[in-house]
């Protein structure tokens, strides 16, 4: 157990609750779950896996009151505020799911090629992919680093805000107890600085998102960068450079970038003929 | 030497029965919670290193599938000549586990490494032929190189109590296994334990496959579920023990089917040193049929070499 603590209305580190703290063991199961329903999401087509996606947004509106709750107290944020927030996270996973069916036509093409061929790009997913979820927005930024991830049919392991993780644990029910399939999503809360180089290191995990390796204690995210290059992982580094990383405005639009990091090209020639 | 042991001049059923049926019964009970209790031993660093190299070195290496083909057959024989192409200090598996007429492949594949072909034989997996049949299966496959023959029981035979004719057939079955120039091939008997219903009848069979002249006791074919079970196999554990006391004579185990992770091979290598003992600790004696397994042991080997956890796409698949 690792404590989260308060920036509420309780003044700054007071005692929030407790919550699991995930060992790298977890984080290794978590890669396997991720990885057996890889082929299932990623097989699903891309207008059902949008469903899904909309499934999870209907459900969270309807926790709605308890995750600006929790935002608030996890954030120090005012009541007006956190309900702002979780309005703008439901929208940026509604945004997202949206995209399912529409990112083949917008990433891929059918290339003009000088022969009787039909030239094809298509995207299709990276597979498993690593998450570090931002440290300072505990929900906003949350959903803005799965959905991405996921709506392309990539599956993920998330390792969630170290100290504001109780919104995460209430965004895992939300998971649990919509249409996502097990293994989609997986959650752990715990200290960033201990799990991350496991995952990084990790040879069955195809890409990393270091978003919340910005300003998490104790965590080099060049460090993390070179482990996963050493095993060819696909990386998303933070934003700025070196020690300025920087935790990215969430409350901007997120443009497209997130969703192609983690997408692979692939081009196939096939003869045109009558 | 069977008669000598049961001192009577003639085998007969009944006196089969008589002995068999004498045999202590199993506590059914007490053996799973003696499984359950050695199952929570943690197995961590060099012993895990140890043991996951001697697991290695049991595995029969098994495809026996209908659909083989003599070019799966030797990529598996690749397999067991490099298990893992980026560490040569890996060890190879103690042998290939194919069916009879692909046993020539096996040995033409393995060349003249020290990994053994063992043949599946007697109408493997059912047993039901008649002996004829079941004794030309088995002299095609020692004349196909097989080092070791797998041969199913009658089960059928021992459920109805026919114990004699269960025990003629593997000495009949023994004496195919012997080549033209005198040596012969190691004789598995599978007892196909998910059949014979309970533990008591896994210890006779364990018996009268020994008491018939058996080199090893395996548990199951792999076609028949459950396969392999931790308790079943501490009983045949016990049995090769206690047989040892009582004759002298060491005789191999080997579970096959249903081991496919390093955590179920460790478990089961801390019952053979706990119950058989030390001694069976080699795959001289002990052997895992497994196919998969392989795969798992090798993912571990390379997280303790590496300190990175590894995945599917590091080892070759069959």
């Amino acid at each position: 157990m690792h404590a989260a603590s308060r920036r509420g209305s309780a003044g700054p580190g007071a005692f929030l609750g407790n919550v699991a703290q995930g060992s790298r063991k977890d984080a290794r199961d978590a890669v396997v779950a991720a990885r057996a329903a890889g082929s299932g999401w990623a097989g699903a087509t891309a207008y059902n896996r949008g469903q899904v996606l909309y499934r999870v947004a209907e459900v969270m509106q309807g926790r709605a009151a308890q995750l600006a709750a929790e935002v608030a107290e996890a954030e120090g944020l005012s009541a007006a505020r956190a309900a702002t927030t979780v309005a703008a996270a439901i929208d940026r996973w509604v945004w997202y799911a949206g995209w399912s069916d529409k990112l083949a036509q917008v990433v891929g093409n059918l290339n003009p090629v000088a022969g009787p061929y039909f030239n094809i790009s298509a995207p299709s997913p990276t597979g498993v992919v690593a998450v570090l979820a931002p440290q300072g927005s505990s929900l906003l930024g949350l959903t803005s680093v799965i959905a991405p991830v996921i709506v392309s049919g990539n599956t993920c392991v998330v390792i969630a805000s170290q100290d504001r993780p109780i919104p995460a644990v209430t965004l895992a029910e939300i998971f649990a107890t919509s249409d996502l399939p097990g293994g989609v999503v997986n959650l752990i809360t715990g200290r960033t600085a201990e799990i991350a180089p496991w995952l990084a290191s990790h040879r069955d995990v195809n890409a990393i998102d270091l978003t919340g390796a910005a300003d998490a204690t104790g965590v080099d995210w060049g460090a993390l960068e070179a482990a996963a290059a050493d095993n060819l992982k696909r990386v998303l580094r933070p934003e700025g450079d070196g020690p300025a990383a920087r935790e990215p405005d969430w409350t901007a639009p997120p443009g497209l970038h997130r969703m192609t990091a983690f997408l692979e090209i692939k081009t196939v020639w096939h003869p045109k003929g009558r | 030497m069977a008669r000598d042991l049961l001192g009577v001049s003639r085998l007969s059923d009944p006196v089969l029965r008589r002995w068999l049926h004498g045999l202590p019964g199993v506590d059914q009970v007490g053996a799973e919670a003696r499984v359950a209790g050695l199952g929570t031993r943690s197995i961590k660093t060099t012993a895990k290193a140890f043991a996951i190299d001697l697991a290695i070195s049991m595995i029969d290496l098994t495809t026996l599938e209908g659909a083989d083909t003599p070019g799966k057959v030797r990529s598996l024989c690749a397999k067991a000549l490099v298990p893992d192409p980026t560490d040569p200090t890996t060890p190879r598996p103690a042998a290939v586990c194919v069916y009879g007429d692909l046993a020539a492949t096996a040995r033409k594949a393995l060349g003249d490494s020290l990994i053994h072909v063992a043949a599946v034989a007697t109408a493997f997996p059912s047993g039901r032929a008649s002996m004829p049949v079941k004794l030309a299966d088995t002299r095609d496959a020692v004349e196909g190189g097989a080092d070791e023959i797998d041969m199913v029981i009658d089960r059928g035979a021992f459920l109805a109590g026919r114990y004699l004719q269960v025990f003629d057939e593997i000495v009949a079955v023994k004496a195919a296994c012997a080549r033209p120039d005198g040596t012969a091939a190691h004789l598995k008997v599978i007892l196909e334990t998910g059949e014979l219903a309970t533990y008591d009848a896994v210890r006779r069979a364990s018996y009268l496959a020994m008491l018939a002249g058996a080199d090893f006791i395996k548990t199951s074919t792999g076609k028949i579920a459950p396969a392999a079970t931790l308790p079943v196999t501490l009983v045949m554990l016990e049995a090769v023990r206690d047989w040892r006391e009582l004759t002298g004579t060491q005789i191999g185990v080997k579970p096959a089917g249903g081991i496919r992770t390093t955590k179920d091979a460790m478990k089961y290598l801390v019952m053979v040193n706990e119950i058989a003992g030390p001694d069976w600790l080699t795959p001289d004696w002990f052997r895992f049929g497994a196919s998969g397994l392989l795969g798992d042991l090798l993912l571990q080997r390379q997280k303790l070499a590496t300190g990175a956890y590894s995945g599917p796409d590091y080892v070759t698949i069959d």
